[in-house]
């Protein structure tokens, strides 16, 4: 599931992030990109603009575009963005303090309420070693009744129904029966409706109104369209549903509906029905699947490690130090532990998404003792040294050799490499503005 | 449907002020309706070339073109469709979808469709997997009072339609309507089932079913592409039956599946009363979308 989005969006970040600069139009391109893509998997088209255009907006709002790393921050937009609109955050079944908790399941026809309705019962009964039984409150499908009772069967659930009853009638009499007989959990399947149906959304607040469920769960078909927002906040506004099971996830559905869900109504998608068994059912991670989706997740704890090492107004200095050709070994070692606090090197390259590793490989390479060695040596600097390595004459290179335990040939090496760091650096950088900062290796 | 008509009245009405933002809503009105990103960026574009090379600045004139367009889209592969009776009996449809969509209640309907025609009607349950498939089928055979075949659940499908095919020739059945499991598209097994199914029918009465039908849920987004595609692939329906469209959903993904995979709509279906179908009429079809 969600592989369509997942690839488009790979593809989309692989090209942007070949770009060193991003122009606008480039911004723009990739917003409608995203929108196509988005809009193809069924994402609401009013959430789908308010996504671009928040997106668009923090873009341009932070200048960072200007900055240089814009592909990186982007990405990180777009992903902040996509996380805010699946929700966080995921739930498990939850009980009622009391005993039994009620369980109710609404939704339109065909969406695998009694289906979901026995998958739910056993995925508890399973993980929670509950005592679980059902009620058929579905009178209008001829032998609703019947499938839900011979799937239970099967499975060792029991069921309640009363083919004479009206389904409030029904949903009263098969609590109050499970209720003198023990049951830890109830779970009442419903008919299915139309959300603009006006007598059966009242039955079903009827019933919301007789049993008061601790949850109810609106069953939602993955591959429902452009109208899921508003069937789900029809639904919501007449009963206050408690969160959303998402099925038919088997499919080759691009799940925009779970989206955009949560984004319009506020309730989570709390399982997901993946499947004709009655296994196949899950808890929903929506956090799990933003990453999914942007195939990225490491990229990110590389970026929140970066943002939480570097000082900002620190490395505004420095590049206005590069600028002026004016950094120095006090400059150079600051950001060097500042990468180190973020963990070793191999870590930190094993952040990187696949296809930029080896390239940043071959024009590091560098391992943790090395840098060991450069701290050492910078460490064996006098002050006046690290302010002014220009000063550092033959007979401080051997000081600063014999101080750090290496060579003056290391030491020579470090003021060359030092010196085209300066050099590659001060390229980068132009003046005016804030440009981020382009860490030296 | 009332919503869609009255937005883009309200469309029509705002046009003089900006032409960018006329598009621009006109393109939000197809996309809310599933028609698709591409299909919609395609029609929009095209209806936009004739307005500018023909001149066309009135709103009901660009109305006129944009429905045409979308008439032409349907037409192309309906105009001479209608639906399929054999010349010799017994006519058989076969019905397939996904979970859900709605085929046995179209079953039924199509089987009080043909009733009310005088014709002799056998259903045949084919769905021997779902639990309880065959007593909602059963229960509408009642009702109609309609001869049904079944066999016991988890048996062979294949067998099934066979028994009901003999069944059909020996008492001079006219139309036999088939009903089969919902299955996934993304089922490699069960679309293989169904292409047996298909086998067996074509076999036993030396043709191909008369028409094999899918039927798609009106609420479905872009994925019923995905469904028409695959399920073409497995059994080259002959049409689409697109059920529910009593929802606020207005099943725009047809005009798609239609434009892009030549799969015309067959019938329509509108509600949970056996009379609820009807024969696909594309001209209503698009005139109740801008009417």
């Amino acid at each position: 599931m969600f592989e369509f989005l997942t690839a488009k969006f790979e593809d989309l970040f692989y090209k942007i992030r070949n770009k060193g600069k991003l122009s606008p139009q480039d911004l723009e391109v990739a917003l409608r990109e995203i929108r196509m893509a988005l809009l193809e998997a069924d994402v609401n088209f009013k959430v789908v603009k308010e996504f671009l255009e928040n997106i668009k907006a923090r873009a341009l709002g932070q200048n960072i575009l200007e900055s240089l790393t814009p592909t990186q921050q982007v990405i990180k937009i777009v992903n902040d963005e996509m996380i805010k609109m699946l929700g966080s955050g995921s739930s498990d079944a939850s009980f009622a303090g009391k005993p039994p908790t009620v369980y109710m399941l609404v939704g339109l026809q065909g969406t695998g309420k009694t289906t979901a309705t026995i998958k739910l019962a056993d995925f508890i009964k399973n993980k929670y070693q509950r005592k679980v039984s059902v009620i058929a409150a579905d009178i209008y499908r001829p032998a609703a009744a019947k499938q839900l009772s011979d799937n239970a069967s099967q499975h060792g659930i029991e069921v309640y129904h009363n083919e004479k009853a009206d389904p409030v009638t029904i949903a009263a009499e098969g609590l109050d029966f499970y209720r003198k007989s023990g049951a830890d959990v109830i779970i009442i399947d419903t008919a299915g409706r139309l959300q603009i149906d006006a007598d059966m959304m009242n039955e079903v607040a009827a019933i919301k109104k007789k049993v008061l469920p601790h949850q109810i769960l609106l069953v939602l078909d993955a591959m429902t369209g452009q109208e899921a927002v508003n069937i789900a906040q029809q639904f919501n506004e007449k009963l206050e549903f408690d969160g959303i099971i998402l099925t038919k996830l088997d499919s080759d559905t691009r799940g925009g509906a779970a989206l955009s869900i949560n984004h319009v109504v506020k309730k989570p998608v709390k399982f997901i029905s993946t499947g004709e068994k009655v296994e196949d059912f899950d808890i929903f991670h929506p956090d799990r699947i933003a990453s999914r989706i942007l195939g990225m997740g490491d990229v990110l704890t590389l970026i929140e490690k970066a943002e939480k090492v570097i000082d900002e107004k620190k490395a505004k200095e420095l590049e206005q130090k590069i600028f002026k050709n004016e950094m120095n070994f006090v400059d150079f070692i600051d950001q060097m532990k500042s990468i180190r606090k973020m963990g070793s090197l191999d870590k930190i390259f094993s952040m990187l998404p696949v296809q930029n590793r080896s390239k940043v490989l071959s024009n590091v390479n560098m391992d943790d003792s090395q840098l060991d060695r450069i701290e050492a040596m910078v460490n064996s600097m006098t002050v006046q040294e690290r302010l002014k390595p220009y000063i550092i004459n033959g007979s401080r290179k051997k000081r600063i050799a014999a101080g750090s335990g290496t060579s003056v040939g290391d030491v020579n090496k470090l003021l060359k490499q030092f010196s085209m760091a300066q050099q590659t650096l001060k390229q980068f950088s132009r003046p005016g503005g804030n440009k981020g900062f382009k860490l030296p290796f | 449907m009332q919503k869609l008509i009255k937005n883009l009245n309200f469309i029509w009405n705002k046009f003089r002020r900006t032409n960018e933002q006329f598009w621009d809503e006109i393109e939000e009105q197809l996309i809310l309706n599933d028609v698709g990103p591409q299909t919609t960026s395609l029609i929009i574009s095209s209806v936009r070339q004739e307005t500018l090379s023909g001149n066309i600045n009135y709103i009901d004139n660009i109305k006129e073109l944009l429905k045409k367009h979308l008439l032409d889209i349907m037409e192309e592969q309906s105009a001479d469709s209608g639906y399929i009776l054999s010349d010799k009996a017994p006519t058989v449809w076969m019905l397939a979808g996904v979970n859900g969509v709605g085929k046995t209640s179209s079953i039924a309907k199509l089987a009080k469709f043909f009733k009310d025609k005088g014709k002799q009607v056998l259903l045949t349950a084919a769905d021997t997997y779902r639990a309880a498939a065959y007593e909602q089928i059963d229960h509408f055979a009642q009702v109609l009072g309609l001869p049904i075949v079944h066999h016991q659940r988890y048996s062979d499908p294949g067998a099934v339609v066979y028994d009901s095919l003999e069944k059909a020739i020996a008492k001079g059945i006219d139309i036999v309507l088939i009903d089969t499991a919902g299955r996934m598209h993304t089922a490699y097994n069960l679309m293989e089932e169904l292409k047996k199914i298909k086998k067996v029918i074509t076999k036993k009465i030396s043709r191909e079913p008369d028409e094999t039908l899918i039927v798609l849920d009106s609420t479905t987004g872009q994925n019923a592409k995905q469904q028409a595609a695959i399920f073409r692939e497995a059994v080259q329906p002959s049409g689409i039956i697109l059920t529910k469209t009593d929802g606020t959903s207005k099943g725009g993904i047809v005009i798609t599946i239609t434009n892009e995979l030549k799969i015309p709509v067959k019938f329509i279906t509108s509600g949970e009363k056996l009379d609820n179908i009807e024969v696909f009429d594309a001209k209503k079809f698009i005139d109740s979308l801008f009417s």
